[in-house]
């Protein structure tokens, strides 16, 4: 079985049910809507603020939508049963599975790219004297490159329903890593700081903002991280793949 | 031609399959007959590669599932009917399937005209009657026009309407010349739909043998016989060389004779000689269910009578069943076995 058929199996399982459609708009509208508020409702004399950085502060939130996506494209498929049709019709688990990924997180970087540019464009629209002109890499890459943070952001997804199987078990254990650890433990005395560098969606995060300032003066991501805007998504995609690993390769061995 | 060997599974500590070996042959319906919780589905999940063995193994035609190209080429299974997203149409299920093994679209439409779905293709899974679902199960395991079939237990839970039509259709499915394995726990409906028989218990091999010859061996050969004069026929019986105990009157018929181990010709002539008039005369055919308890002793527990006064718990679709649907004459008894019933809840609550 090539790999474009596994990829063709996997879209249609996904698009021929309609939960991903509402994710993928509620991702996209939720994150540009809140974008637009800003952009609508900010003072005149703060219009300065208003810059591309700015437009992406409300990315976590269709990064979200498209991890729980991504969290039941696996888990549902053991709760119907759908992921022993799948190994009967295709054994090869790993390419089945590796393929299911591929589809889910290329789709989740589709979303991001569209929030992300939607925001943007959106600002752009309603303020059109803000400065929010994309005049160089990093602007560029904090506007574009947000769809690159859902793509491996779905991946890391996908591994946690793969190692729990269970929609609302892989759906708490992901809001408590995202929200709960990455954000608590670098209030951990002493160590935390270290921890926090080395958090994956706190780096993942970094590829967005290093050197970069959103709003006033509060910093987006920490100072002194370990590697830069591209090393960090390196980083980031790193622990991703590795996590995809532990995950095929345990569902692999498991009875399905 | 499926082939398993020494093949075991265990969860746990529970035993679930014990070294089985059996052998299942083409061009026939095979039932792979136990009662709840004896291991049959974990034996099918092994054949198709989705649970691992602990030991042993089972192979295809000489191949191990996961070693298929293209499976469902090959084998066409039905484990379970509700493996089907609920808001996913069954044309879209069919599709995927089709797909995966590079099969024409045009097959799906074919399938779903085989099982008759094909007016409701279009609509959600999740809205199917257990009956559609078992069709749309059916039509998935048909998809690649496979040799070899299997179904877990394609009758529970169906009326009496989709029982006879699974049925026939098993029987269409053997006579195109392929291998199916089905299985149930229902002795009366393996009678009806299986030539041969793999009969297991508590995860052990107790028999794999034709179904004919299952119940012959079991129940040994009797003869009911009833006359005006009972006492003179016993006495002939007797004289004869035959032993024969009295029945008392039941609801099935007045006070008789059981001879055992004697043909109706035997008792037939016997009584002519001696002039004696007989009201009655017909062979006993043991029921299956007979034949299990006789061969598995202690194995597990059988329980007969009304399926609606004694339905096992957690399980009154599976009591309802097949038993009793008309036109059957001679069948077994209305009858429900079960394993232990520690073993059968836990075999329901799964
Ligand atoms: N995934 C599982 N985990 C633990 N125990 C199981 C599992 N599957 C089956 N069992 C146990 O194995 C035994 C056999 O079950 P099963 O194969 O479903 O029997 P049958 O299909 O003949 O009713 C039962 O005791 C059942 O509880
Ligand atoms: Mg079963």
């Amino acid at each position: 079985m090539t790999a474009l058929t596994l990829l063709k199996v996997e879209r249609i399982k996904l698009f021929s049910t309609r939960s991903p459609w509402w994710c993928m708009g509620a991702a996209v509208f939720i994150t540009v809507g809140f974008t637009a508020l800003l952009a609508a409702t900010i003072r005149p004399g703060d219009l300065g603020d208003l810059t591309p950085a700015t437009t992406q502060f409300s990315y976590n939130f269709g990064f979200l939508i498209m991890m729980v996506m991504a969290i039941l494209a696996i888990t549902t498929e053991y709760r119907f049963g759908t992921i022993r049709a799948t190994f009967l019709a295709v054994p090869n688990r790993v390419d089945a599975l590796l393929a299911k990924t591929a589809v889910v997180a290329l789709l989740a970087g589709l979303v991001g790219e569209a929030a992300g540019v939607g925001a943007w464009a959106l600002s752009k629209a309603i303020r059109p004297e803000a400065p929010l002109a994309l005049d160089n890499a990093q602007d560029y890459r904090v506007v574009v490159g947000v769809g690159l943070v859902y793509m491996v952001a779905a991946v890391v997804a996908v591994s946690i329903g793969l190692l729990i199987r269970h929609s609302a078990g892989a759906i708490t254990a992901l809001l408590i890593w995202v929200l709960v650890a990455e954000n608590l433990l670098p209030a951990i005395p002493r160590v935390g700081d270290t921890i926090q560098k080395w958090l994956p969606f706190t780096v993942g995060n970094n590829f967005l903002y290093a050197g970069q300032q959103v709003g006033q003066d509060n910093d987006a991501t920490p100072t002194n991280m370990p590697f830069g805007a591209w090393g960090s998504l390196l980083y980031f995609a790193v622990v991703a793949l590795a996590l995809l690993a532990l995950a095929v390769g345990l569902a692999k061995r498991r009875d399905a | 031609m499926i082939e398993a060997n020494g093949l075991t599974k265990r969860y746990g500590r529970t035993l679930a399959v014990n070294d089985l070996t059996f052998t299942v042959q083409a061009g026939r319906v095979t039932g792979f007959l136990g009662p709840n919780g004896a291991g049959k589905s974990t034996t099918m999940r092994m054949i198709l590669g989705l649970d691992r063995p602990t030991a042993g193994g089972v192979r295809i035609d000489g191949k191990r599932y996961t070693d298929l190209k293209e499976p469902l080429r090959h084998v066409g299974a039905l484990l379970d009917a509700k493996w089907v997203h609920p808001n996913r149409s069954a044309r879209a299920h069919l599709r995927w399937l089709a797909v995966s093994n590079k099969l024409p679209d045009k097959r799906v439409d074919e399938v779903l005209g085989l099982v008759g779905l094909t007016d409701v293709a279009n609509r959600r899974a999740g809205g199917y009657s257990l009956g559609m679902s078992q069709r749309l199960g059916i039509a998935g395991a048909l998809l690649g026009d496979p040799g070899v079939m299997l179904f877990d237990e394609p009758v529970n839970g169906l009326d009496p309407e989709g029982i006879l039509w699974i049925r026939q259709f098993m029987h269409r499915l053997a006579d195109e010349g392929r291998t199916v394995f089905v299985s149930s726990h229902l002795l009366s409906e393996m009678a009806l739909t299986a030539q041969d028989l793999v009969v297991i218990g508590r995860g052990r091999l107790i028999a794999q043998t034709s179904t004919r010859a299952f119940i012959d061996a079991a129940s040994g050969s009797s003869v009911r016989v009833r006359g005006p004069e009972l006492d003179r026929l016993r006495e002939v019986m007797a004289s004869g060389g035959l032993k024969a105990d009295d029945t008392p009157a039941t609801a099935e018929g007045p006070a008789a004779l059981v001879v055992h181990g004697a043909t109706t010709d035997a008792v037939g002539e016997l009584a002519g000689r001696a002039g004696l008039v007989l009201h009655e005369l017909a062979a006993q055919r043991g029921s299956l269910e007979q034949a299990f308890i006789q061969m598995t002793g202690g194995d597990v527990e059988y329980r007969t009578g009304d399926p609606a006064l004694a339905p096992v718990a957690g399980a009154p679709s599976v009591a309802g069943a097949p038993v009793g649907v008309p036109g059957q004459p001679g069948e077994a008894p209305a009858s429900q076995w079960t394993g232990t019933p520690a073993a059968a809840r836990k075999a329901d609550a799964r």
